[in-house]
């Protein structure tokens, strides 16, 4: 699977890393950004109340 | 033919490379588990530093609005009585998730200081603005019991530090009208029914009569769970007028951004 996107990523060894490094930069951002808040919106939540909110 | 079984060889390991559905199966695999760990890593440190620094830069801003003299600070005309303010003036009940009060605790850091919101709404309050007053307790400065609660972990994780405050540390409530000054005096857990740590006098019958005036936090308890609660108690010791200014033990914290 990374096999095959380092193939098809174009052009010399430096342009495929920052290439890479951009997309990983990408992913982590849309994951902080918007992936995670909703994960964590499913999650339960630990309450810090007594007799419940 | 001899030269067709090397041929062959490179032809079948260049299909496996592109069909070898154990590989991507691993490489998926990996690649959830990685995901994981970075979802952990960001819910239990990376958002909680985020969101605590956001939690942060609203109280100083609220701080700072109510010191700008916009309308929002009565001056009053106090003669000088330096030492003995009376008894402590006690703010008007806020709207929910209205952040009426701005809370600081040296424990938790020089430059620690978090606004305290009306109401315990999970979505409104505990989960936004991070530390909420349970709206049937009393208020700051008043008889009986001023009751807040915050999270412990996650969502920026207020008490965080709940179980390293020690008797005698100071925290400071901060009103727009005045300064109150708390002492911890201990901590105690119950399972999360018990509703008797939030009444006048704590674990006592509501009608008790008491002149007390208490600050109680509660938190989950242990970490990472919600099993029992985390109870910290403490009496004002003094108040003074915000006109007076802050408290002297709290300027350097004040002075340092905070």
């Amino acid at each position: 699977m990374y096999g095959a996107l380092w193939r098809v990523l174009p052009g010399p060894v430096w342009l495929r890393i920052l290439i890479l490094i951009l997309l990983v930069a990408a992913v982590l951002y849309s994951l902080v950004t918007w992936v995670f808040p909703w994960v964590n919106s499913l999650l339960p939540v630990e309450e810090s109340t007594v007799g419940g909110p | 033919m001899t030269d067709s079984r090397p041929q062959t060889r490179r032809r079948v390991r260049a299909q496996r490379k592109r069909l070898n559905i154990v590989g991507v199966l691993g490489e998926l695999l990996i690649t959830a588990g990685v995901l994981v760990f970075l979802f952990l890593g960001w819910q239990l440190w990376l958002n909680d530093f985020v969101v605590g620094e956001q939690h942060r830069d609203e109280a100083v801003k609220l701080t700072e609005s109510w010191d700008n003299g916009d309308g929002s600070v009565p001056t009053r005309d106090r003669p000088e009585v330096p030492e003995d303010y009376g008894d402590p003036i006690v703010p008007a009940v806020a709207k929910e998730a209205e952040q009426f009060a701005v809370m600081y605790i040296p424990r938790f850091g020089d430059d620690w200081v978090r606004t305290v919101s009306e109401g315990i709404s999970l979505s409104k309050v505990l989960n936004r603005n991070g530390i909420g007053r349970y709206p049937d307790t009393q208020l700051p400065g008043e008889v009986g019991n001023f009751a807040v609660a915050a999270h412990r972990t996650t969502y920026g994780a207020p008490f965080k530090q709940i179980a390293e405050l020690q008797v005698g540390d100071k925290i400071y409530v901060r009103t727009p009208d005045a300064y109150y000054t708390y002492v911890y005096r201990n901590t105690e857990y119950v399972w999360p029914t018990g509703v008797d740590v939030k009444n006048p006098l704590p674990q006592q019958p509501p009608e008790t009569p008491t002149t007390d005036r208490i600050l109680t936090m509660t938190a989950c308890h242990p970490m990472f769970s919600a099993a029992e609660r985390i109870i910290a108690y403490a009496v004002l010791e003094s108040w003074q007028p915000a006109d007076a200014g802050p408290p002297a033990e709290l300027e350097p914290i004040l002075k340092a951004g905070g």
